[in-house]
């Protein structure tokens, strides 16, 4: 017997004694039974998941495990945040650390097939772009060759970076550090032409660590999909679904005009769509296997999707994003929920 | 009566004006040639440049706490050029406590003080005995007690929620003191006449004095999970301070040899024609005097394993450094960077301050006899 395939049985089996154990219905049932959803958020980033000076946390894939532990539980606090850096991510998912990532997570092939991952709908559609000061006098990105861009390695930004300039046939000069403290620092004190991460991250950047926030403009370009979203891990469909329609519900609430201000007055809504939403009239949450105030109880804790997205990186907001193409499908944006029925 | 002419000094004068006082000082030391002068006023220059914007920066354009009473004080800061201490009022809890639950931020402030006046008595000759032994059989529970909960009444707080300075100081009080032991174990081990017992703590001290601290960490945070079972897990704290205790062994381990092989070998051949068995050669003659003579590399070893806990904010608990930068990253108070990494530089150096002038005072304590 060939020494390569004993090797291979035997690598088989290690894996499938890891991989086994998962059976169907397992988080749901773990979740269930410890009365609160274990959920991976990111060490910090703004908007998305921060804490208070309190100690609490929020943004906006915090308020998308607040959501779910509602839809689930009842209770929107019924949460263990377990922070997570970038490298622990995945592990701590796949070894059942965490129920679900919502954690700034961009959804790929590979993620969702070689990790054995399974990705909700996408809560932010981010990409690439570039931000230059003013009076550089350029207004697109196919200007910029012969350029000095600040980035900061490891992740795909450098990536992405390399790729649109050589496909574009320009020239570039990397200057790549990596505390995203000093990389701001760099910019702003004009060791570098150009500066690139993702779009939301460098409008938070200019409207809180530039001098002057108006000397400073965001190409349109955006060179890259960075789609973020809720990631489960295989093995536990019905817990997918719960993700999956909880998101949806958020995002269909908006499209339907429910907010958690008016969420009791819309439980008398005529609207078979809202009724079936809120649970009115019955079906929805049974076949979820939760209570049929699921939608009820996930909208009344944080809002429809609209509501989340403007609290914590809208206009308004130290982030200032505007909705662009995180606006719902009806306004020219990707936010489309399928239908709940 | 014969005029004896009695020799009358005549008044001392003061010396030269040029050599002394002030200004006599001031030429003998810093104006004594040419290039001196120029070389004084070159730093005196180099000082008012540095020092004066630095004042400026702490306290005369500094944005005081009075900010808070504001709408936005952040935006207040952001006016300003100076200091922005506004960012500590509002945040010093969250960057010493971390995310523990805000009510119950008593319980880790209460931990930390245990913790410390056990430090205290611990470096009081008075309480070298077993009392000092009790007094940590009871502080260590009380203070786990505090942290967790779950009993008598406090609500329970995952260490996941663990964070900030009680972070810091538990994992190195429990690290170096679980650490030392074993690190004077490995020491004897590499030692020892018998060969197993050598070649295991070569290995082992070789072994983990090889890899990087960070290796460690993230070795004990990524690696272990993936053998375990999905749904088994072990507390990320608990891995993370396994990691520490082991990797601070080994250190400890070569600086006790070091203290070891500084004891004259007339000493070991002293006790060993007494008849006293190897525990008691040791034990009695031999560790007394080599630990004596390791203090200042020990405490520089404690010294540094106190900064090095804030290694764990890459598998992302959060120590006092590791707070501080959550911090930061609330979008309100985004780019505050040096008022926190001041703020905590201060408390790191209080602890590791303190550590230093204790060790000066203990070695002039325990060494009288042997001073040089």
């Amino acid at each position: 017997m060939p020494m390569k395939s004993i090797l291979a049985a035997g690598a088989a089996v290690g894996v499938l004694s890891v991989v086994m154990p998962v059976q169907a219905q397992e988080t749901v049932n773990a979740v269930m039974e410890r009365g609160a959803l274990r959920c991976g958020v990111n060490t910090g980033l703004a908007g998305f998941s921060n804490p208070d000076s309190e100690g609490n946390w929020e943004g906006l894939d915090v308020d998308v495990c607040r959501a779910i532990a509602a839809a689930m539980l009842g209770d929107p606090d019924a949460v263990e945040f377990t922070p997570l850096t970038a490298q622990q991510r995945f592990t701590a998912l796949q070894s059942g650390e965490v129920d679900v990532l919502s954690r700034n997570t961009t959804w790929t092939l590979t993620r969702d097939t070689s990790l054995g991952l399974n990705f909700a709908p996408v809560t932010f559609y981010d990409g690439q772009g570039f931000m230059v000061p003013a009076d550089l006098g350029v207004t697109s990105a196919l200007e910029l060759s012969g350029a000095t861009v600040c980035v900061q390695p490891g992740t795909t930004t450098e990536l992405n970076l390399a790729d649109y300039f050589r496909a574009n046939e320009m020239e570039f000069e990397p200057v790549v550090i990596e505390q995203i403290d000093e990389v701001n620092a760099a910019f702003f004190a004009g060791r570098c032409d150009v500066y690139t991460t993702d779009a939301s991250g460098l409008a938070s950047i200019r409207a809180t660590v530039a001098p002057n926030p108006a000397d400073y403009i965001i190409l349109p370009e955006i060179i890259s999909k960075e789609p973020l979203g809720p990631v489960v891990r295989h093995g536990d469909d019905q817990f997918f679904d719960i993700v999956k329609w909880t998101v949806y519900a958020l995002i269909e609430a908006e499209e339907l005009g429910v907010t958690s201000e008016n969420l009791e007055e819309m439980m008398g809504s005529s609207n078979p769509s809202v009724q079936r939403l809120l649970g009115v009239t019955p079906g929805m949450g049974e076949a979820l296997g939760l209570s049929e105030s699921w939608a009820h109880d996930a909208i009344a804790a944080v809002g429809n999707y609209g509501e989340i997205f403007e609290r914590n990186v809208g206009v308004n907001t130290p982030l200032g994003l505007e909705r662009g193409i995180n606006d719902l499908w009806t306004r020219g944006g990707l936010m489309y929920a399928m239908p709940i029925r | 009566m014969a005029n004896t002419d009695t020799f009358v000094p005549l008044p001392s004068r003061p010396p030269p004006r040029a050599t002394s006082g002030f200004l006599g000082w001031l030429r003998g030391n810093l104006f004594s040639t040419w290039y001196n002068a120029l070389i004084t006023l070159l730093l005196v220059w180099f000082l008012v440049e540095l020092i004066v914007p630095i004042v400026r920066w702490v306290v005369v354009d500094a944005t005081l706490f009075s900010a808070l009473g504001t709408d936005d004080p952040a935006a207040v800061c952001r006016q300003n050029d100076g200091a922005c201490w506004a960012f500590i009022a509002e945040w010093w809890r969250f960057i010493l406590f971390g995310r523990y639950p805000y009510v119950e931020q008593w319980r880790p402030a209460l931990a930390v003080a245990i913790t410390i006046g056990l430090w205290v008595i611990s470096c009081d000759r008075r309480f070298w005995n077993k009392r000092l032994m009790y007094f940590w059989l009871v502080g260590v529970p009380v203070v786990y007690i505090l942290m967790s909960g779950g009993i008598l009444g406090l609500t329970e707080v995952p260490t996941v929620n663990w964070g900030g300075l009680p972070l810091t100081i538990g994992l190195s009080t429990v690290g170096l003191t679980v650490a030392f032991p074993l690190g004077i174990f490995l020491a004897l081990g590499r030692r020892s006449k018998m060969p197993v017992i050598r070649i295991l703590s070569i290995a082992y001290i070789e072994l983990i004095r090889g890899v990087p601290l960070i290796t460690v960490l993230f070795m004990s945070s990524l690696m272990l999970p993936m053998f375990l079972p999905t749904g088994v897990t072990i507390d990320v704290l608990l891995r993370a301070q396994i990691g520490i205790i082991l990797f601070a062994a080994a250190y400890l381990a070569e600086v006790v040899r070091g203290g070891l092989q500084a004891v004259p070998r007339g000493q070991f051949e002293a006790a060993d024609s007494l008849g006293l068995t190897y525990w008691q050669k040791t034990g009695l003659i031999v560790l007394p005097q080599a630990l004596r003579i390791s203090i200042p590399p020990l405490v520089n070893t404690f010294i540094g394993f106190f900064k090095d806990t804030s290694l764990v904010s890459i598998i992302s608990l959060l120590d006092l450094v590791g707070a501080a930068k959550q911090a930061l990253t609330n979008p309100s108070w985004r780019g505050f960077y040096q008022e926190s990494y001041l703020f905590i530089a201060l408390i790191f150096f209080i602890f590791c301050f303190s550590m230093s002038k204790y060790s000066q005072w203990l070695e002039k304590h325990v060494n009288t006899g042997t001073r040089r």
